[in-house]
């Protein structure tokens, strides 16, 4: 340790930059499809950010002179080319793709960390204070797990209506349960460890004993969770606003996208349906091996074998 | 009064009408031919069979071909508004005796309801009375179009007198709507007045066997029906697929034969561009427009300039021509069904209404002015619109477009129809909702109550005296100038001095369906003209398409 820091500044980048690639590299040749679901959330988080100065067309402005043009043709206003065609409003297909990285993925990190979060601080709690306050919550919980993510999703939409802001609360009250019974079996086993005895006999508060003894210690479950619903949190956004109950136009959504297209244009103009439905597959198949290689890592069993 | 007055101008100005829906009529030079089972698909749940209290054609198209009305618009000429026909009535459609206050009808003899019922004149005056004045707690969605109504008489069992107080034009259209089934008096007494809602017992050509929820309505022939030689079918099949890719499917693939309601025309391309000369393709203006309604009591939209400002930005004409290839709108109008002789024609409203003008930059540098001098330069507001996408979502999203160019921050609210309708009814938390204003006949006077503040049917949540007394005067107007005066001087305060709802587009129907189906002809409302009495089937075509 000495020795790094007597070394120049210069020394120091390149064994750090050195170490990142070996890094990359190693886990590349381990986790080639983990490596690979990374990749793809990356390109989905920059594509994310940089969406003003990625996109070549204002995602939400329509043009009636190039409604329903194929990839490739050449905007008569602008002059500028649309990658993979227009839509039925005449907006860039490529635009929207882009920007619709930002509502997907807005959605999807909301209701996951959200979702997940909530989900191990119930769960966590639960196994903690046990007796009938573990009772009753489980039996909430059954209530809940007894209806399909979607079908859930649906209900919660229908209560509280449509929009972003309504479609992340909607996703992220089926997550909770879910994250809570995962967890609590694993703080099941930490409650019963001698240092959450110790932690009591010395007088700690139950809210000092859940939040920094307990919760730290089901960090696994917890992320193997949050990975998870990150890709399905994007898969129920889009299933959704595909139903016409989630995000609503003009707003880029690809769910949307293929709610405006799928039905009409299927045949005449294939590329209003597929590029959308490609980028919701290609996003999902990217967050469920993210999220399977997360999990492998944080797993003892398999990270031993 | 009405028809004496418009008559004559009404045939000339939709014989041009004529000649492109006969235009696009199969020829009808073979002779019907009986037998067979039509197979209809709608895009809608029945919510109940009482089409007194009803006002959608998922109630229409499965349920009309069980009842009989007392006149109807001519199932040979369904696209003039002005020619009208007994049904149960004989002879023609009555004149007003009495300065225009009496009207005495006729009722055929020997009509039976389907449960062996005669038919009296005791039937339909019990059909109108409970149409026109309903007892307490019992509905009737049609009770404002029979305002004008003082009395209904039965003398006889073959006569039945309408007594009006007030001579009006709009008498014999609203007495002709397709949703004024007549009903047995036997019924109304025995079962009470919500009986037809569940239940169906009706005159018509067709006899209810079986409505199976969210599959399908099964009927077959009556063979007592009263018009000779009718009808051809022995029986049909509606079916009920709210899915329009489903509809369409169903046609393209055989398992239907036809949709009243109407496609967009990317779906009368498909099919048409699949089937060729399988496929027949009727297409007609609508009697339905989609209105844009700002809430008054919501800040800025209580400001007669924000509202112009919105309707100014609009750009109707490229909407028209844009639109019309992806949407079920065409039509640029004001607020009478376009071609009427007493709407305004599109050169008096480019001069004379808001919003109409063909220089798009002039209009959008006025909007952007006035909501400049309003104080509302970055105005933001929601769009509530109802969750269907034909022609809602699509307009919506166009006008969400439109806005913009003026500099307004627009996002929209989407609800299903039951909600949508309790927002603008009851909760009134709106900024901005697009409305439609659909009637079955074309009879403007009564179609433009729907602008009326009184009307009933209009949220913007506004009072005005100058245009409720306006409407007064036109309902009582005699002589077609003035009605034609009236009616405009409305239309001028309801679009361009209030700006109190503005209108986006009217309607265009298109009905691709199978090119062996025969007697149908498209009316200007998708309500009209449902009996299905007048349709055939070519059995040989059939089979040649289908096969089996």
């Amino acid at each position: 340790m000495a020795t790094l820091e007597t070394q120049p500044r210069s020394n120091r980048d390149a064994m750090g930059r050195r170490g990142i690639v070996d890094w990359t590299l190693r886990m590349a040749r381990r986790q080639p499809l983990g490596f690979a679901g990374g990749i793809i959330v990356l390109l989905m988080v920059l594509m994310a950010v940089f969406a003003d100065f990625l996109a070549p067309f204002d995602p939400e402005a329509a043009d009636f002179t190039s409604m329903l043009v194929g990839p490739g043709a050449v905007s008569d206003m602008s002059g500028a080319t649309f990658w993979l065609g227009t839509d039925q409003f005449g907006r860039d297909l490529f635009s929207r793709i882009i920007y619709g990285a930002r509502t997907a993925l807005t959605v999807g990190f909301t209701c996951a960390i959200l979702g997940s979060t909530l989900g191990m601080l119930l769960g966590v709690a639960s196994a903690y204070f046990g007796g009938y306050f573990d009772l009753i919550v489980q039996r909430i919980i059954d209530v809940f797990m007894a209806f399909p993510l979607i079908i859930m999703a649906l209900a919660i939409v229908a209560i509280f209506g449509t929009g972003t802001d309504k479609v992340i609360i909607a996703i992220t009250i089926p997550f909770i349960p879910r994250c809570a019974r995962i967890v609590r079996s694993s703080a099941l086993a930490i409650r019963e460890m001698p240092y959450i005895d110790a932690a009591r006999s010395i007088g700690y508060g139950h809210m000092r004993i859940i939040v920094r003894h307990i919760a730290p210690n089901v960090v696994a479950p917890f992320l193997i969770m949050l990975t998870a619903f990150l890709g399905e949190a994007i898969l129920l956004e889009a299933s959704l606003s595909y139903l016409g109950l989630g995000v609503q136009e003009p707003t880029p959504a690809w769910g949307l996208m293929l709610q405006g297209g799928a039905e009409e244009y299927a045949e005449s103009a294939p590329w209003v349906p597929v590029f959308p439905g490609l980028a919701i597959t290609i996003a999902v198949f990217g967050f469920n091996l993210f999220g399977d290689a997360v999990r492998d890592a944080l797993d003892p069993k398999l990270r031993s074998q | 009064m009405y028809s004496r007055l418009t008559k004559a101008l009404g045939a000339a100005t939709f014989g041009s009408a004529l000649a492109l829906t006969a235009a696009a009529t199969p020829a009808l030079a073979q002779e019907p031919q009986y037998g067979g089972e039509l197979r209809l698909v709608v895009g809608s749940d029945i919510p109940s069979y009482d089409a007194h209290i009803e006002s959608t054609f998922g109630m229409i198209h499965p349920i009309r071909p069980f009842y009989s009305l007392l006149i109807r618009v001519n199932p040979d000429n369904p696209s003039s508004p002005t020619d009208f026909v007994c049904d149960l009535c004989v002879g023609g459609v009555p004149e007003p005796t009495n300065g225009g206050k009496t009207y005495t009808f006729k009722i055929r003899e020997g009509v039976k309801f389907h449960d062996g019922t005669p038919l009296t004149s005791a039937d339909i005056k019990a059909t109108f009375d409970k149409l026109a004045f309903p007892p307490e707690g019992i509905a009737s969605n049609r009770k404002a179009y029979f305002k004008m109504v003082e009395s209904v008489e039965a003398p006889d069992a073959t006569t039945v007198v309408f007594n009006l107080s007030f001579p009006s034009g709009t008498f014999i259209p609203s007495v002709a709507m397709p949703f004024n089934f007549i009903y047995a008096k036997k019924d109304l007494d025995e079962h009470g007045y919500t009986w037809h809602q569940t239940n169906v017992n009706g005159s018509g050509p067709f006899k209810f066997v079986e409505h199976v929820q969210g599959s399908h309505v099964k009927g077959v022939k009556n063979p007592d029906y009263y018009h000779e030689g009718m009808p051809y079918l022995d029986g049909f099949m509606s079916i009920i697929a709210p899915k329009m890719s489903v509809r369409l499917q169903a046609i393209r693939g055989g398992q239907a034969d036809i949709e009243f309601r109407g496609f967009p025309p990317k779906a009368r391309d498909d099919l048409v561009s699949a089937l060729g000369d399988d496929i027949v393709v009727q297409e007609s203006d609508w009697n339905c427009v989609l209105i844009v309604t700002p809430n008054h009591e919501v800040k800025p939209f209580d400001d007669p300039r924000v509202r112009r400002a919105l309707s100014l930005a609009l750009d109707r004409q490229g909407g028209s021509e844009y639109l019309s290839k992806i949407a079920i709108v065409k039509t640029v109008g004001g607020i009478g069904f376009p071609g009427h002789p007493l709407s305004s024609t599109p050169e008096y409203l480019e001069k004379n209404i808001a919003g109409y003008g063909r220089d798009l930059e002039a209009n959008r540098a006025e909007a952007r002015r006035l909501l400049k001098e309003a104080g509302h330069e970055n105005l933001k507001f929601t769009l509530h619109n109802r969750g269907v996408d034909q022609p809602y979502k699509v307009v919506g999203t166009w006008a969400i477009d439109q806005w913009k160019q003026i500099g307004a921050d627009v996002e929209q609210w989407v609800q299903p129809s039951s909600p949508f309708y309790a927002t603008l009814q009851k909760q009134k938390n709106f900024d901005v909702s697009l409305d439609f204003n659909c009637q079955a006949v074309v009879n403007p006077i009564a179609d433009i109550s729907k602008f009326l503040p009184s009307g009933g049917a209009n949220y913007s949540n506004f009072e005005d005296a100058e245009l409720e007394q306006i409407y007064v005067d036109l309902l009582k107007a005699e002589t077609f100038d003035e009605q034609k005066g009236l009616f405009q001087r409305y239309e001028k305060r309801v679009l361009d001095d209030l700006a109190s709802q503005f209108i986006t587009l009217w309607w265009y129907k298109i009905n691709p369906y199978r090119s062996y189906v025969h007697g149908w002809k498209i009316a200007p409302s998708h309500y009209l003209n449902q009996s299905l009495e007048n349709i055939w089937i070519d059995a040989a075509e059939r089979k040649r398409q289908l096969g089996g």
